[in-house]
């Protein structure tokens, strides 16, 4: 790789395979920001690093943006990159009521896969998943993109014939997963027992090139994309009203004034319905709570992500040794962002049968998210009743993969109207009875 | 840790021993409904961040369903009550009111 710098004028941090894509790209010119490089660290560590300049701006709101976003997570950045990315809309501002990326940005367990068995589904979360794979390079940000693989176990003949079932689905769709033997499940994942008493693994479905990425990473790295474009990242700006004239909408009120737009995107997880509160309709979303929680730092013992969706339960190592675990969902709506105790209990009870060797691992820390479920258990990208205000939620437990294709296709919608990526996912589908129905299907731990 | 105590059987239970049953107080709209209505029934619920009432069953109890009235973001209970009731109680409702203001959960409050 070094003898490759002396003739590749900028390279990124990041993977090296794709940098005649980014040297090709057509939106070189509003790269105004210092560009991150092995040449900018080199650079900056001959100074002290006293140079380096902040990610992304802080500016104050302006009076009007052409497009505002509510939520500055991962959905709500990216749905920015895109409009000004993919459709030249750069006069936007991102409103954040907290920190950016604070929210399910920051809480989730970081895993990426595309394995879903509706077609509108697979359609997006695999663009998604795509766009994953260059999203270091495309934003000059390392996201840590690892597709290391996602394996989710079958442990029942149920599972069995789901997952054969949503693997055949995949290859039509073009989707690239395999159903696996138990015995390709122990030499992939050397520390799973597959013999278990109450939940033996009787196979796996199993998506090579699904893995993780560094969560944070993606939201600061599409601010700082957004920022570059001259967007206004607005932290602590907390929406307290949505303002409307006859059935239009024209701007927002919040803690830091009266701001107008032309549209507005709605893109906020867990208080989606706070939001469409204010909006002025309703939304078929209930808002529950989501455990995550992470081990002390161990030595390399797994290097793929494992989900046991029978015995309600998901794993995988990060990078710096822990080991991720993700849980159940509380079955009470609420917006504690703490999640019920005995869902801790449970999943590391399921997680101890399917690994052994961790029954004596020290957990360090537990969290919640807010999680917004639709009834369908697939989200909503759609137009709204009211005129120019959009809405992205109700990714329930699994929106961070979502994140890259969620913004292709909900800037698309706001910037034309239509998006083939989010058709199928409109808010009346529900009336029409046309559902996308994934809560049994893609056998997710819901 | 939520705990709710069962208005039939008077046991302070543990949220391990009770089903949570969604949103209380539906209109259960059936045929002659319209398209509008009937996608209410069916989908639309309350998710306010505050005073929500719910339905719960004591499952591994009585067995009966029952209501309570809670904070969502606190989980503070403010009461359990019969099913047998189309809104909730004044008792109830005068509770929330003293500690929560100003509340509303659509027709009520």
């Amino acid at each position: 790789m070094s003898q490759m710098w002396g003739i590749v004028p900028l390279p990124v941090v990041g993977h090296s395979s794709n940098r005649l894509t980014l040297l090709a790209r057509p939106d070189w010119d509003f790269i105004a920001m210092k560009r991150y490089s092995v040449f900018a660290i080199a650079r900056e560590a001959a100074r002290y690093h006293t140079g380096w300049e902040r990610a992304w701006a802080a500016r104050a709101p302006k009076k009007k943006y052409d497009v505002i976003i509510v939520g500055a997570g991962g959905h709500g950045l990216a749905t920015a990159y895109y409009l000004g990315r993919n459709h030249g809309i750069r006069n936007v501002a991102v409103l954040e009521k907290g920190w950016l990326g604070g929210g399910n940005t920051g809480r989730n367990t970081t895993i990426i896969r595309s394995n879903y068995l509706q077609d509108p589904s697979a359609a997006i979360y695999e663009k998604s998943r795509s766009l994953y794979e260059t999203l270091s390079q495309d934003l000059n940000y390392n996201v840590m993109f690892s597709p290391r693989g996602v394996m989710m176990l079958a442990q029942t003949h149920h599972e069995v014939r789901g997952y054969q079932r949503t693997a055949h689905a995949n290859a039509l769709q073009g989707v690239a997963t395999e159903y696996i033997s138990p015995q390709r499940v122990k030499e992939l994942c050397p520390i799973i027992d597959i013999d278990g008493p109450r939940y033996p693994v009787l196979g796996a479905l199993w998506q090579p090139r699904g893995g993780t990425a560094r969560h944070d990473a993606v939201a600061w790295g599409y601010a700082r994309a957004c920022s570059d474009m001259g967007m206004d990242i607005i932290q602590q700006c907390e929406v307290t009203a949505v303002r409307q004239s006859g059935s239009k909408v024209t701007g927002v009120s919040t803690t830091k004034g009266e701001i107008d737009c032309d549209k507005l995107g709605i893109v906020v997880a867990g208080h989606s319905g706070v939001l469409a509160d204010m909006a002025g309709f309703r939304l078929p979303i209930e808002s529950v709570a989501l455990q995550a929680l992470v081990s002390e730092p161990i030595k390399p013992c797994m290097d793929v992500v494992v989900m046991a969706n029978t015995v309600h339960g998901y794993m995988s190592q990060s990078d710096k040794g822990e080991m991720v675990i993700g849980g159940g969902a509380d079955g009470y709506n609420n917006y504690t962002q703490r999640g019920s105790f005995h869902h801790i209990e449970e999943t590391v009870r399921a997680l101890i049968e399917t690994f052994p060797m961790i029954s004596r691992l020290k957990m360090l820390r537990q969290w919640g998210g807010i999680v917004d479920m639709t009834g369908d258990r697939s989200p909503i990208l759609s137009k709204t009743p009211l005129e120019g205000c959009f809405i992205n939620c109700g990714w329930g437990t699994g929106g961070f993969k979502a994140i890259p294709g969620s913004g292709w296709g909900m800037a698309e919608l706001m910037a034309k109207g239509a998006s083939p990526l989010t058709d199928a996912f409109t808010l009346d589908r529900f009336r029409e009875g046309r559902f996308i129905d994934e809560s049994v299907a893609a056998g997710v731990a819901h | 840790m939520l705990i709710l105590t069962c208005p039939y059987c008077g046991v302070a239970a543990d949220e391990t021993e009770l089903t949570p049953g969604g949103e209380a107080h539906l209109t259960r709209e059936t045929v002659g409904a319209d398209d509008a209505a009937f996608e209410g029934y069916l989908f639309k619920r309350e998710n306010p961040k505050g005073v929500h009432f719910e339905r719960w069953r004591h499952a591994y109890g009585c067995g009966k369903w029952f209501h309570a009235a809670r904070c969502t973001v606190t989980l503070e209970v403010f009461g359990t009550y019969p099913a047998q009731t189309t809104e909730p109680p004044k008792d109830i409702r005068d509770k929330i009111t003293a500690k929560r203001p100003g509340w509303s959960w659509r027709d009520f409050g």
